[in-house]
């Protein structure tokens, strides 16, 4: 038996590789009994078309072929929002109150709409960027909690992603790295390696965590889902935080084709999430999906839109208090907009994020406005957790 | 084995990488169809012209690939491999890439222009050149800084204003250290100083007067006259780079990746005094590395970084460059870039201004040792025509590191290819 020849093609260049839309799972293990789901979406999110506004009098005016609402099949909400239709999968979810939504968010993030800048803001958690600031607000998060240690298995990782990179202990996964050698080579592997103890203990990890990537028909399963499930794996553990992005937001042109494939992606990602953290598991979590910034209110000229402002926060999991769009709603109208083009923001979403933080992990309101999300105004209790 | 780096860059002219002068011809290209598209927008002919734009960053893309290629290249047949290294390292401590547009790809460019010329000069000429090049100004934002009294924000009323994101830098990272002797007002004043270094596409570097703050500027208790030109500014970093804290730094930074993690006090010591004693004069300084015992200790040193383990690979199978420069944009990105993404390094895209980390237990995580011995399993076969006697290549590969366990481990392999695999991934070919 010999390394395989799917994975010999994957590595130097003959197959179709492996999912572009995915990067490495990061994890941490905390002192807590509740879990932490941090996905962001890169390339930013059209809030307006993900949970349509349809009720706003505005909102037909604004896109022309983005048209959303009931009319066309986007299951209803609540009478005023609507789910964009390739997220149909998740209406049990919404129904069952383990999935909802916040509506005219945005980090503190204004005006160059670069993702680049936008990305590393929102993983900052900062008020700007000319804070300098090196961590992310996850890693913070861990660095005010006493007692919190990597899991053992990655206690010499450290997270790749901004979100989670600081000087709390974090290891890294990639659902892709899996290791599949032939059994003599494995334990050639293992014997090459004892010149080095710390490599040693790597290379063990590494065969312990290679696995999560098949279905039970013992089928390779898409990268996205191979992520979420081996993230819920891990959470099932000793995890207690994972975060992990997902690509593909950026609809500058036929958005009614680009979007829906990624949104079907997070609807599979959380649809696995419920489906693998088994039993009182998913009761205790709390899944967050973020994105840097939203759309233009209006369509563009090229059946898309461009960079914006406000835009939406979704959440999921049976901590949370789910079936719901949160957020108080500024209105379409052109006066209403932001510069006259997008959604304004009427609250900060870290202030979401941080108090869902609160409701997991009793952090006090103080750490969360100095040290977590250094200058953030938690404001009024939103209410989301049950 | 300094005296190579004094001779001619004989590499450099077999394996050549554009100079971002040269490279700049592609932002002027752009900035050209881009002109002519926003007057045309939405008709056939701007649809033409949206396609050229394609052209020239499809073209750019490729090179940049290319220059990956050369860049390995360069270190797998060097006879001078501390310059290649020397390059690393410094390119790193400088860090800058361009953020959006064709500009993204002139990293490359940048370091053939601003680094490899001043490796055996002194600090503060790389330091100018690096902290004056037009990619280091656009990555921090620094010409698009503007003083809050200048001509130009009198002009424009408040929309735009100082940006402090160079200075901070370069107090912080390229000079003095995070510990360094340094304080917001600082940061601020050198910004002020900074207020004017600009570029644009079709000459290069700029100082805007306009940009410029008036009135002299303080930092570290020096003042600085405000006259609209670059001699202050060029004064304040001659300052930065003879200040006892740099010395320091650099020292560190320079043990830290070439000896250890956790580098003898002594060394750093021995090379700060030297590097203060001669001016920063950096032949110099690694000498006094070269010299000290403490980089001579036995056993294996740092992890090799992803580009590092790479690039040794080609070195130790001497892969022709033949077999390199005719692959694909594709094949480049499959059988180099993502392998690198997946071991932890996104070639030339650090995530901040401070560059790659360097303790190894960033490196030899499981998900990065996963993806080099997949790497090392799978690409030698891709390299060269046929591989080498595994028995032989552990001599060639390791030396008089070859522990008796890889020995047996490469006569012991089911195949020639997880043999060398084995090799490639044990710790003595993993280290340094």
């Amino acid at each position: 038996m010999t390394l395989s020849r799917r994975r010999l093609l994957n590595l130097i260049g003959c197959s179709a590789a492996a999912s572009p839309f995915l990067t490495p799972v990061s994890f941490a293990a905390g002192p807590w009994d509740n879990r932490l789901v941090v996905i962001i979406l890169r390339g930013a999110l059209d809030g307006l078309d993900a949970v349509q506004p349809y009720g706003d009098p505005a909102w037909p005016e604004l896109r022309r072929t983005l048209a959303g609402g009931p009319e066309i099949g986007s299951p209803d909400l609540d009478g005023f929002f609507a789910l964009h239709p390739a997220m149909r999968p998740l209406m049990p979810m919404w129904a069952a109150g383990d999935l909802g939504f916040v509506h005219a968010v945005s980090t503190p993030y204004r005006d160059k709409r670069s993702h680049f800048d936008g990305q590393d803001l929102l993983e900052a958690g900062t008020m700007s960027l000319a804070e300098g600031a090196r961590d992310g607000w996850l890693n913070r998060l861990l660095q005010t909690v006493p007692g919190v240690s990597g899991d053992t298995a990655y206690a010499i990782g450290r997270g790749d992603m901004y979100l989670l990179r600081g000087s709390a202990p974090v290891a890294n996964w990639s659902a892709e790295a899996d290791l599949t050698l032939s059994p003599q080579a494995l334990r050639l592997m293992e014997l090459v390696m004892q010149d080095d103890p710390k490599m040693h203990a790597v290379l063990q990890e590494a065969e312990l965590l290679a696995g999560a990537d098949v279905d039970a028909g013992g089928k390779r399963r898409p990268g996205h889902i191979r992520t979420a499930a081996f993230a819920a794996e891990r959470l099932r553990s000793d995890a207690r935080i994972a975060a992990f992005s997902l690509n593909g937001w950026d609809t500058h042109q036929d958005q009614h084709r680009a979007l829906p494939k990624a949104l079907e992606r997070l609807a599979d990602v959380l649809l696995t999430l419920k489906e693998e953290l088994t039993g009182p598991v998913w009761n205790k979590t709390g899944v967050v999906v973020m994105t840097e910034f939203g759309r233009t209110a209006r369509e563009n000229g090229t059946r898309g839109t461009d960079h914006g402002t406000g835009g939406v926060m979704i959440y999921a999991g049976g901590a949370l208090r789910g079936g719901q769009v949160g957020g108080a709603w500024p209105g379409l109208g052109q006066a209403e907009l932001y510069q006259g083009r997008d959604l304004e923001p009427t609250r900060d979403v870290r202030a979401y994020a941080a108090w869902i933080m609160r409701g997991l992990f009793s952090l006090d309101a103080t750490t969360l406005e100095t040290k977590v999300f250094p200058g953030v105004d938690l404001g009024d209790d939103p209410r989301m957790m049950r | 084995m300094l005296s190579g780096l004094h001779g001619p860059d004989e590499i450099a002219e077999r394996f050549p990488i554009q100079p971002f002068d040269d490279f700049r011809a592609r932002m002027v290209e752009m900035q050209a169809l881009y002109k002519k598209r926003s007057k045309v927008r939405g008709t056939p002919e701007g649809e033409a012209l949206r396609k050229q734009q394609n052209l020239v960053k499809k073209a750019a893309r490729q090179d940049m690939l290319g220059w990956l290629g050369q860049t390995l290249l360069r270190r797998a047949h060097t006879k001078t491999a501390l310059r290649e290294r020397l390059v690393y390292f410094w390119a790193d401590h400088f860090t800058a890439y361009g953020k959006a547009g064709v500009i993204k790809r002139a990293t490359s460019p940048y370091i053939e222009e601003a680094i490899r010329p001043h490796l055996t000069g002194r600090f503060s000429d790389l330091l100018f050149a690096c902290v004056t090049h037009p990619v280091m100004l656009h990555f921090l934002d620094q010409h698009k800084s503007i003083g809050p009294n200048s001509v130009a924000a009198a002009r424009r009323g408040k929309s735009r204003g100082l940006n402090e994101n160079l200075a901070r830098e370069v107090l912080e990272l390229h000079t003095l250290g995070v510990d360094g002797p340094y304080n917001q007002t600082d940061v601020r004043e050198l910004a002020e100083l900074f207020a004017g270094m600009s570029f644009q596409p079709n000459r290069g570097f700029k100082f805007r007067k306009d940009y410029s703050e008036p009135g002299a500027e303080t930092v570290l208790g020096t003042t600085y006259d405000g006259k609209p030109t670059m001699a202050p500014v060029r004064a304040a970093l001659d300052d930065l780079a003879a200040h006892p804290a740099t010395a320091q730094h650099i020292a560190r930074k320079l043990a830290v990746h070439f000896v250890s993690d956790d580098p003898d006090p002594a060394l750093v010591t021995h090379l700060a005094t030297r590097f203060r004693e001669t001016d920063g004069d950096l032949a110099q300084v690694y000498q006094a590395l070269l010299e000290h015992d403490a980089a001579w200790q036995p056993g294996l040193g740092n992890a090799k970084l992803p580009v590092d383990f790479v690039a040794s690979t080609l070195r130790a199978l001497n892969v022709a460059p033949e077999r390199i420069q005719p692959l694909t944009e594709k094949e480049m990105r499959q059988g180099f870039l993502r392998p690198m993404a997946m071991m932890g390094q996104i070639w030339q895209l650090p995530i901040g201004p401070d560059g790659w980390p360097e303790e190894d237990g960033h490196w030899l995580t499981p998900q990065g040792l996963s993806a080099r011995i997949t790497w090392a399993m799978a690409a030698p076969e891709q390299l060269v025509p046929s591989l080498p006697d595994p028995r032989e290549f552990v001599r060639t590969a390791l030396g008089s590191y070859a522990s008796e366990a890889v020995q047996f481990a490469a006569g012991a392999a089911e195949s020639k290819s997880e043999a060398i695999g084995l090799v490639l991934s044990c710790p003595a070919f993993q280290k340094r």
